[in-house]
């Protein structure tokens, strides 16, 4: 008997062991400067409010942390979409004025891989920018480093929740250089093809309503060719 | 004892990290694809929508589904829906967005975005002009499965009994895809 507890203890001991080790994993990358940093083109910068009820509309499953808002929202409770969230939010210029209107879909990545660090969610924004035209972005983002050092010490900690700051990169393609492609729809977009990165900036999050104080800012490689202009 | 404890300690690591690397961590539902051989090449696709159950959220100047959606005054001349997407045998398969400009300086454009989670999303750009009941667009871009290709989109709004009062409908989306994009 006294084989089989020790066999069991070593067991958890393993698996605690292997736990903090994918965790802590020295050997995972973690996203450092943005490759459009060093872009000799203009950028272009539309922030959003990665808070739920800041958004126009926000919906899942329901059970994930971010709560739906509206409160009367369709959920997407059906198995084919149930890792899916979708975001319809205001977007602003670095400076804060309204810039247009972004819907985010997001779903969790079937090529996530937690031993590479890797917990990816492949996701889309359309954008509007009234007067300008339209775009569509398609990104895999990578969470990795945001469920690392504010998800976890948020369920960790006694009182549910993370403050502190957080920011970071979370694009990681299509792009070779880690960045997510744009693709101009119409307007002074039309025929655009760029590249994008999407980084965080958290300050508090909580384990029950998910992102409480969070920032999230695109940051577009604009051809100089283009007329694009305003909210630069 | 000792040596059991370790022994326990070797596999407990061996287990987790197996377990790591070998299940999936992510593993979307899917739907079998139910897609027909076009004439001339390509394949075709049809989707559906029911009105109203299958819309998650709609904004204009005018609208706000559901109750409590605050649209934007600077969106005036923008309407956005959100809608759940349903394949021929009437499952939910994915969710995607219709969104129409109006716009004096740029035109004005009715756009979708269709995404499927198992699979990909598609960004089709739509013709003003309705022909027969029905609009037609051209595949502006496509992701995962759609990355290689082209091809169009067409929708078609269709009235049904109203109930209870309320007005029903259905909006009917085909897509036709052809062909990979040259990569030069």
């Amino acid at each position: 008997m006294k084989y089989l507890i020790a066999l069991i203890l070593g067991l958890l001991t393993g698996a605690a062991l292997a736990a903090i080790g994918i965790v802590y994993n020295p050997v995972a990358k973690t996203p450092g400067l943005s490759p459009l940093a060093v872009s000799d083109q203009s950028l272009m910068q539309l922030n959003y409010s990665a808070v739920a009820s800041s958004s126009i509309a926000y919906t899942n499953n329901g059970e994930s942390a971010a709560t739906p808002h509206p409160q009367r929202i369709l959920q997407l409770w059906e198995e084919p979409i149930r890792r899916t969230d979708v975001m319809m939010t205001p977007l602003t210029t670095a400076s804060g004025e309204f810039a247009g209107l972004g819907i985010k879909f997001m779903s969790d990545s079937e090529a996530s891989r937690l031993i590479e660090g890797k917990a990816l969610v492949d996701s889309n924004w359309y954008v509007v920018l009234p007067g300008q035209g339209t775009f569509f972005i398609e990104q895999s983002e990578n969470y990795w480093g945001f469920l690392k050092e504010v998800v976890l010490p948020a369920h960790w900690s006694s009182a549910d929740s993370w403050k502190g700051v957080w920011n970071g990169n979370v694009t990681d393609g299509p792009g070779a250089l880690g960045t997510g492609r744009v693709h101009g729809g119409h307007g002074v977009f039309s025929g655009v093809n760029s590249e994008v990165v999407e980084s965080l900036s958290a300050k508090a999050y909580s384990s029950r309503l998910g992102p409480v104080a969070m920032q999230g800012s695109l940051m577009i490689d604009v051809p100089v060719s283009s007329e694009i202009t305003a909210n630069r | 004892m000792f040596k059991t404890y370790i022994l326990g300690v070797i596999l407990g690591i061996a287990g987790a990290i197996s377990a790591v690397v070998f299940l999936p961590v992510v593993d979307q539902a899917r739907e079998n694809s139910v897609v027909k051989v076009a004439p001339n090449g390509g394949i075709t696709e049809s989707f559906h929508i029911n009105i109203p159950i299958d819309r998650v959220a709609s904004g204009s100047a005018t609208t706000a589904i559901p109750e409590g959606l605050e649209w934007p005054e600077e969106l005036a001349s923008t309407r956005a829906d959100i809608y759940k997407i349903r394949n021929v045998h009437d499952e939910v398969i994915g969710v995607g967005s219709r969104v129409t400009v109006q716009d004096e300086q740029q035109g004005n454009a009715i756009e979708w975005v269709l995404h499927f989670p198992a699979r990909g999303s598609v960004y089709a750009a739509m013709q003003a002009r309705q022909e027969d009941g029905s609009r037609t667009g051209v595949l502006r871009a496509g992701t995962r499965e759609f990355s290689e290709t082209l091809g169009r989109l067409t929708e078609r709004y269709v009235q049904t009994e109203p109930e209870e009062g309320e007005r029903r409908g259905r909006i009917e989306l085909q897509s036709f895809l052809t062909r990979q994009r040259d990569e030069s």
